[in-house]
């Protein structure tokens, strides 16, 4: 039987352009652009000067922050420019850019990990150093969730549920890369000292459970579970209430649950670090949607300008209509192509049509489907009603804040209402309000 | 270099479901259709007329308050010919054509179009139409022709009238001169609409596959007349009989199916829909029983309708992730302590 929770919505999941597709590795730009913010937190300030020689994994960046990643330089080369940059939240960003100098001479400081010599805070700060965050797009620093969760989580998630329609690269993962997913499972159930690592993936996935299935360990510290596909059967909070039937209570952290749960290329990431040392520099990015010539599965480097990716992709079939960084239920909608990967980017979609079609005069019907379709069992229309002219007690009583955003109701809506949008208006609203008290 | 100059910049999400209002109304005519077909075949043509001059008037009357009152047009989006459709339905099929024409003009303007439109009105336009026309018009609204009569296609005509089921159910007894098989094909006196109790389920069938309804209101309206039914049976037929009868005749299954089920005038969330179909169920038994008409569906909706607001504020669900108050204050508590 496979797992899930009450709501959400089918659309079509559209992975068959790429869910086929071989992982292809992109060679190396001449130029890596790396943001100093790819996570949630501080962001980094750059500890290299133009002109130094960097090698391949040598920490560029970094925080004394508490909630903050590293950032590593991706190639090995020459800094040729510290300077903002475009980046894909629309607004510019101190950059680092690094000439590669084609050596790919990694940093002789880079080792294998022993974990059993380790204490737990070694292993924690380690996966700090690596600059490992969620990979699944939060971009949350992986660390802070172990070091905040530990003691406290019984359960512990990889979330292999992949929702978002078009994006297939943690598929391919799991398909191409089965022994590194689990071998994450194994070294987080060593971390957080738990029996058993829960592997959640969707049914549509199910070509990877044969592959995983192989290398799942005898004594059971990795299990698989299936999901039922439907989205947002990735969201943090859903999984685990899929898998273990626990609700993050409303406003709290998931640790709150007991639970932590860990995107798959983050466990990979987390096995890579252990087995080799090598920090996040890479990473798999889908390219596809209807304006992209081939749609591919691409390994890059951290850094890679987004031309690059619709390069090896054979450019697009027509001018785009739309881009997207990330899936199109959730993504980020982009202007510009000079944009590089970060660790938290999934997918990069590109329409030849802009699908979102809002109505002229917009009127809700009440058919009562967004109210069906919601994760959180909110009621997305009296939201959007209240979000401009409503009092802030009633977006309150609505509970306005307890939406994650998904844009299940959005996406179901008959009468074409911007449901999200208004939904966000009465969000800021109810955070401008609690911050005035 | 890349042609950017096409790229529009909107808010997730990037994609929409194929659904569309117009789509749900299409769907809802798709799924009166079976009931139209046996109302031609029970009444003859008469009764397509009657259908075509209530959608006619409703389509005509929303454009004529867009065009009067400058409001954008809102006919493209079908719900007056459901609501036509619907109104026609709940008629006799001798009604004339002026009274059709005020039935559709008090429920399209006063019960949707003042109120804001489509989405807005509180009550069921059609059953909202048809309970002034009852009020207005009571001997009109209660000459049932005897099926499978020849009718002239307008106008009024001598018609050989006959008892409705509903009519002797309301003295205790059960129908005499029709049996239940003429029940379900509709081979009997009633509303145009809702004589064929078998063609509005198939519609109703069709619904569900669609999901443009759920099980929900329907199920809890009919299962509770048929509860009740079942509990206070009279007649000495047996209580199961007594209650297929009470469920098939009249506008029950109309109402259950096609109007209870109307999304503005019903409840948004699921166990709302589940109180109002309990309620209308209730109030249509009671209507039945103590009230001076025989026919308590229409008047159970329309009160159910006004209780919405209420029903939905006890019905909210209850958000993921809640925490009771006192727990929470509990938590606190030992959070600050430790």
């Amino acid at each position: 039987m496979a797992h899930t929770f009450k709501g959400g919505i089918h659309p079509d999941d559209k992975k068959r352009a790429t869910s086929g597709k071989a992982i292809e590795l992109l060679p190396a730009p001449a130029q890596v652009v790396l943001p100093m913010s790819m996570h949630i937190g501080k962001p980094c300030e750059p500890i290299v000067q133009v002109g130094d020689h960097v090698y391949l994994g040598q920490k560029i960046a970094d925080s004394q922050a508490p909630v903050s990643s590293p950032i590593h330089a991706s190639v090995s080369g020459t800094v040729v420019k510290i300077e903002p940059r475009p980046y894909s939240f629309g607004t510019e960003i101190m950059s680092v850019v690094i000439e590669n100098d084609f050596r790919d001479e990694p940093d002789p400081s880079i080792h294998p990990l022993d974990i059993d010599a380790m204490t737990t805070e070694e292993i924690v700060v380690a996966i700090r150093e690596a600059g490992i965050v969620g990979h699944g797009g939060a971009t949350f620093p992986t660390s802070v969730k172990i070091s905040s969760g530990l003691g406290k989580v019984d359960k512990v998630i990889i979330n292999g549920s992949e929702c978002e329609p078009y994006v297939t690269s943690d598929h391919r993962i799991m398909l191409e890369y089965p022994w590194e997913v689990v071998g994450g499972g194994k070294l987080l159930a060593k971390i957080f000292n738990v029996p058993e690592v829960m592997l959640g993936v969707e049914m549509n996935k199910q070509d990877a459970f044969p592959k995983l299935r192989e290398y799942l360990p005898e004594d059971g510290t990795v299990k698989l579970y299936p999901l039922v596909t439907k989205y947002p059967q990735g969201s943090e909070k859903h999984i685990i209430k899929a898998l273990t039937g626990r609700e993050v209570p409303s406003g709290k952290l998931p640790a709150d649950a007991g639970a932590a749960v860990f995107n798959t290329d983050t466990a990979a990431a987390i096995y890579r670090l252990f087995t080799t040392g090598m920090p996040v520099i890479r990473r798999i990015v889908t390219v596809s949607g209807s304006a992209v010539s081939n749609p591919k599965n691409l390994e890059c480097r951290i850094g890679t300008l987004m031309e690059n990716l619709i390069d090896a992709c054979g450019g697009f079939i027509e001018p785009p209509k739309k881009l997207i960084m990330g899936g199109p239920m959730m993504g980020m909608p982009q202007y510009r192509l000079d944009i590089p990967v970060m660790k938290g980017t999934n997918g990069f979609l590109a329409f030849c049509k802009d699908e979102c079609v809002t109505a002229e005069h917009p009127a809700c019907i009440r058919c009562g489907k967004c109210v069906g379709s919601c994760p959180m069992n909110l009621l997305p229309t009296y939201i959007y009603q209240c979000s401009e002219k409503g009092e802030i007690a009633d977006l309150e009583y609505y509970n306005a804040l307890d939406c994650i955003q998904c844009g299940a109701c959005t996406y179901v809506c008959p009468a074409k209402l911007p449901l999200m949008q208004g939904i966000l208006v009465a969000k800021q609203r109810v955070m401008d309000a609690r911050r005035k008290k | 270099m890349y042609d950017l100059s096409q790229l529009k910049v909107s808010n997730s999400p990037h994609i929409r479901s194929e659904d569309s209002t117009r789509q749900i109304m299409l769907d809802v005519i798709i799924g009166l259709l079976p009931a139209l077909a046996l109302a031609i075949f029970v009444f003859g043509p008469r009764a397509l007329v009657v259908v075509c001059i209530s959608v006619i008037g409703c389509v005509f009357f929303e454009w004529l308050y867009n065009r009067l009152m400058k409001k954008p047009l809102s006919i493209d989006n079908l719900s007056a010919v459901v609501t036509g459709m619907l109104l026609a339905y709940a008629l006799p099929v001798t009604a004339p054509w002026w009274m059709i024409l005020i039935g559709d003009f008090f429920a399209i303007v006063f019960v949707k179009c003042l109120f804001g439109g489509i989405g807005k009105n509180f009550m069921n336009p059609a059953l909202g139409g048809r309970a002034f026309l009852v009020a207005s018009y009571p001997t009109l609204m209660t000459t049932w022709a005897k099926a499978r009569t020849t009718l002239p296609l307008f106008g009024s005509s001598d018609v050989v009238t006959s008892a409705t089921a509903l009519s002797s159910l309301k003295n205790g007894k059960i129908p005499s001169d029709i049996s239940i098989l003429d029940a379900l094909l509709g081979m009997e006196g009633g509303c145009l609409g809702e004589v064929s109790a078998l063609a509005l389920i198939v519609g109703g069938l069709w619904l569900l596959y669609r999901r443009v309804i759920s099980l929900r209101i329907p199920a809890s309206f009919i299962g509770t007349v048929a509860l009740l039914t079942l509990i206070f049976h009279k007649g000495d037929a047996g209580a199961v009989q007594w209650m297929v009868w009470q469920l098939l005749s009249g506008s029950l299954l109309l109402g259950a199916i096609f109007m209870a089920t109307d999304y503005t005038s019903s409840p948004v969330t699921n166990r709302g829909q589940i109180i109002y179909g309990i309620g209308c169920g209730v109030l249509t038994v009671m209507i039945r029983y103590f009230g001076s008409y025989p026919e308590g569906v229409t008047y159970a909706i329309l009160i159910m309708n006004c209780c919405v607001f209420l029903i939905e504020k006890i019905s909210q669900p209850v958000k993921f992730g809640y925490v009771k108050p006192a727990t929470a204050a509990k938590d606190k508590k030992e959070a600050s302590k430790s």
